[in-house]
């Protein structure tokens, strides 16, 4: 089968790849690109773990054939940190304890920094509904919620 | 091994909530877990499963795969070493099938391509020839005469002649009459439960990448809970020598037990060393549900005996797990945690392993144990219910305390079982009004926990600062907890100690991270390690000082003369004893290797509110409780974090996930579409209580906190929900099927 050529976006960096026209965005992310941060944990998109932002918008990369990122933006849980600076979102997962072994976590990055961009002061239930493709088998969510609610108010605070 | 000072003690670094030392690798993507890792020339596997409960293979030809573009390698079960006994045995039978396929996605054989996509269309040009054979699913259909014969002779001589071959160990204990003690109570209730098997649901699947020369010399990436377990595992199913396999284990992405055994591991190795390339393969999630390790399922009887003031006269339980086509269900914990938060005077359990069509059951988190709890702790508020008793009082009343002789034998040393019902009975949660449609559950929990082999090393750098090499894979924030107790040990801050969870080859065999094990046996060993590299910390400044070493004191991270007559010098910090170490006498490090004795049980309440639409029969939790006993909580933030996990695992378990199998013996649900667990939206806020009772057998109180937390929630949830729908739910999950099932019956009963 022959390859296609797509050029695209990585976290504000131009980038080309080849891919075979059957593998996904995350496959790409992780096998050809060394971007591993994004995680398969079920190759469906039922558990959000592969999380990235694709022109803005949370996608499940294991569902977006790797082919549809031509000309497109793409940022990944890699892209969030700046330099040196770790985002509010991961300084309050850190404080919080809002992960045990991790996995979900990019994922859930990805998914929290889209939605306190968009909407800096979300509520409980916001938080829940916003999250629910994410999956955790660890944490029960409790900290995890208590986390993102944190980071938006050092947000609005900040603004 | 006595309790040093634990209750006396003033910490300074245990008990506070520092950031975990892996953390910024895991908000950046940094860290490497099974799937992040690569290697040069690397070939993919993948595995070819059956389509079929219970077959014969007529034939399996494997020419046109190895004949197929990028393919390197292939393997059957001959590329395995013979001669394997025991669990080895069941093993290597459940991770490739040899002449019958025991279950739906038992493995039959393997593909090594340069790519996956090569190695997948290779496993298409495998043929298989089956003869379909009869299968059983279900625990009491597998124990009936005619039922499906799984593996005849499996049997061990627990188990009466009379028996179904498929029943394979049978386990009882108690003391006393429980005849008599029925006799006694004034309400005797009996009553029967199922619960379906479900599956630890690891957001991150197996994964591992292998490599085995022609030299028998290898090298195995893998998640894993136990990579010293993996390497003797794997090392004698592929027939090579156990310290010529250095394994490493990755980060890793949940297990809660289901990450204690091999399934791709083996494989991967065997296609490497036939290849002779490194060899990555990583299970899918569908592959993850049906050829990994569910827990059982379970069906049971239990008869409890009350007084009308509250006093439980006897137990008497009778508990048959299926553990897959293997030996193994837990029933023998089933049966021993079945009764023991209560001092009874009459108990008596009965337990059955049986075999069953399915894939071979791995732990998961207190295996055995939430069933148990589900089926008596619903008895108990049955009796409660129909006796007008609190079922907290009730509780208080027939709780196990230091000196009540468990059913299974020991006499429970300090147990905190007495101030977590005092806990929860204080709580606000407990006396706070329901709304219609909503019930109030409470259940107790009971785990044994573990120690397990045990080894760790402390070296000290010249620069004062300490690496601690652990060998319990981090399941849970468990280096953070490492760095604390080593640095209370040694009295420096918790910035100065690295811990790292080492590989097989770099220190002593470790017991898997299991059995809630790791804060106290590895926080144990690192304690030691710390009193051992103290013990030569006083022996340098002592020469140093030319006096005796008796003369020397370790205090607030500095040796110290121990009193005016042992002469005046100014202390010595570690820093500066490290400093001169080179000069001194070499190297210092600390170490301790041991298998402790003291894992202290663990006992825990939780309180449940659940509202029931009676139109839907759809449950939501809207308040849950976890009390629990830590002995003494190191890192409290991670303490907390097991008890909303196990109390979310058991929620989901409760009321929504199931292995569920079709008429033809095919798992039908393998993704989390159709296996749903608890996402953000289905759970409420979880509060915690941290009771702390120390543990005697730990220097610093320490008592498991990972798994206790998952045994009350089964139950806890039945009863708020069968107090909310005002009928008693006896099989798991509740969905709302099942709920609306039971208040039509309920109706049609009144009615």
């Amino acid at each position: 089968m022959s390859m296609i050529h797509v050029r695209t976006t990585i976290n504000g960096d131009a980038t080309e790849f080849v891919c075979d026209p059957r593998e996904t965005m995350l496959d790409v992310l992780r096998d050809r690109l060394a971007l591993t941060g994004a995680k398969e944990g079920c190759g469906t998109g039922d558990c959000g773990a592969c999380s990235i932002t694709l022109d803005g918008q949370v996608v499940c990369s294991c569902l977006m054939l790797a082919a549809e990122a031509e000309g497109t933006e793409i940022r990944t849980v890699e892209g969030i940190a700046e330099g040196e600076q770790l985002h509010v979102l991961q300084r309050k997962f850190l404080e919080h304890a809002a992960l045990q072994c991790g996995i979900c976590t990019p994922g859930i990055l990805v998914a929290s920094k889209a939605l306190l961009d968009e909407n800096p002061d979300p509520t409980e239930t916001e938080i829940r509904y916003w999250l629910a493709g994410n999956l955790c088998r660890c944490t029960g969510y409790d900290k995890i919620i208590r986390a993102v609610t944190d980071a938006a108010a050092e947000i609005r605070e900040t603004q | 091994m006595a309790l040093d000072d634990a209750a006396t003690r003033e910490f300074k670094v245990v008990g506070t909530r520092p950031v975990r030392p892996d953390g910024v690798d895991k908000v950046t993507g940094r860290a490497r877990f099974g799937a992040d890792a690569y290697a040069p020339g690397m070939l993919h596997g993948a595995i070819l499963r059956s389509p079929h409960a219970h077959a014969r293979i007529l034939r399996l030809d494997t020419a046109a795969a190895k004949a197929a573009p990028g393919v390197k390698a292939v393997v059957t079960r001959k590329d395995f070493a013979e001669g394997q006994t025991g669990e080895n045995w069941n093993v290597l039978e459940n991770i490739m099938a040899d002449g019958k396929v025991l279950y739906d996605g038992h493995a039959v054989a393997a593909v090594a391509a340069t790519s996956v996509f090569a190695a997948r269309d290779a496993l298409k040009r495998i043929v298989v020839d089956y003869e379909i054979l009869p299968h059983v699913t279900d625990v009491d259909e597998a124990m009936t005469a005619g039922a499906p014969v799984i593996r005849g002779g499996t049997a061990d001589n627990s188990v009466p002649d009379s028996m179904h071959p498929n029943v394979v160990r049978f386990h009882e204990n108690g003391h006393g009459d429980v005849a008599a003690g029925f006799a006694e109570a004034d309400l005797v209730l009996e009553e029967s439960f199922r619960t379906e098997a479900t599956h630890q649901g690891y957001i991150e699947p197996h994964a591992c990448l292998a490599q085995l020369g022609p030299d028998g010399k290898g090298e195995l990436w893998c998640c894993t809970q136990g990579h010293f377990v993996a390497a003797k595992t794997c090392a004698s199913l592929l027939g090579i020598d156990a310290s010529q396999l250095r394994v490493t284990a990755s980060e890793i992405g949940g297990g809660f037990g289901g990450k204690t055994t091999v399934f791709i591991e083996p494989v991967a190795l065997a296609l490497s060393r036939k290849a002779n390339r490194p060899v990555k393969i990583v299970m899918d999630r569908t592959e993850v549900f049906r050829a990994t390790g569910p827990t059982s399922s379970a069906s049971m009887d239990v008869k409890i005996g009350m007084t009308r003031d509250g006093r439980i006269t006897a137990g008497e339980g009778s508990f048959r797990l299926q553990g897959g086509a293997f030996p193994g269900a837990p029933m023998e914990f089933t049966a021993m945690c079945a009764f023991a938060p209560y001092n009874l005077d009459n108990i008596r359990a009965s337990a059955w392993d049986v075999m069953c069509n399915r894939p071979k059951q791995a732990a998961y988190r207190a295996p055995g144990s939430p069933m148990a709890a589900f089926a008596v702790e619903s008895v108990i508020d049955e009796l409660c219910n129909r006796l007008g008793l609190d079922p907290i009082e009730v509780r208080l009343k027939n709780a196990s305390r230091e000196g009540t002789r468990a059913a299974f034998g020991p006499r429970f040393q300090r147990i905190g079982l007495v101030e977590t019902l005092e806990a929860a009975q204080a709580h606000p949660h407990y006396t706070a009004p329901l709304g219609p449609n909503q019930g109030r559950g409470v259940s107790c929990g009971f785990w044994f926990n573990h120690a397990g082999e045990t080894a760790v090393s402390l070296a000290l750098a010249e620069d004062g600062t300490v690496s601690l090499s652990v060998g319990t894979p981090d399941i849970g924030g468990s280096r953070a907890s490492m760095c604390q107790m080593a640095a209370e040990a040694l009295g420096i801050s918790y910035d100065k100690v690295r811990t790292t969870v080492a590989d097989t080859a770099t220190l002593g065999y470790n017991d898997v991270s299991h059995g809630s094990r790791v804060t106290y046996a590895s926080g144990l060993a690192t304690i030691r390690a710390a009193e051992d590299t103290i013990e030569k910390l006083c022996a340098r400044a002592a020469a140093q000082w030319g006096i005796d070493r008796e003369a020397v004191v370790w205090e607030d991270g500095c040796a110290r003369p121990s009193g005016p007559n042992a002469g005046d010098f100014e202390p010595l910090s570690l820093a500066k004893i490290a400093s001169r170490m080179g000069r001194t006498g070499g190297p210092i490090v600390g170490h301790y290797e041991a298998t402790p004795e003291g894992a202290g049980v663990s006992f825990a309440t939780h309180l449940v509110d659940a509202a029931v639409d009676p139109e839907t029969g759809a449950t939501k939790v809207i308040r849950y409780t976890v009390v629990q006993d830590a002995g003494k909580a190191i890192h409290p933030s991670y303490v907390e974090g097991q008890y909303q996990g196990g109390a979310a695992q058991g929620i989901g378990w409760a009321l929504n996930e199931e292995y569920v199998y079709g008429e033809d013996g095919r798992l039908q649900n393998p993704g989390f579409l159709d296996y749903r667990i608890p996402v953000a939206s289905d759970l409420p806020m979880i509060d915690t209580v941290i009771v702390e009772v120390p543990n005697p057998g730990h220097p610093y109180g320490v008592r498991g906190v990972g798994e206790t937390s998952i045994c009350p929630p089964l139950a806890a949830i039945a009863n708020a929900v069968s107090n909310a729908a005002g009928v008693r739910l006896r099989e798991l999950p509740m969905s709302p099927p099942r709920i609306l099932a039971a208040l039509d019956a309920a109706q049609t009963d009144s009615g």
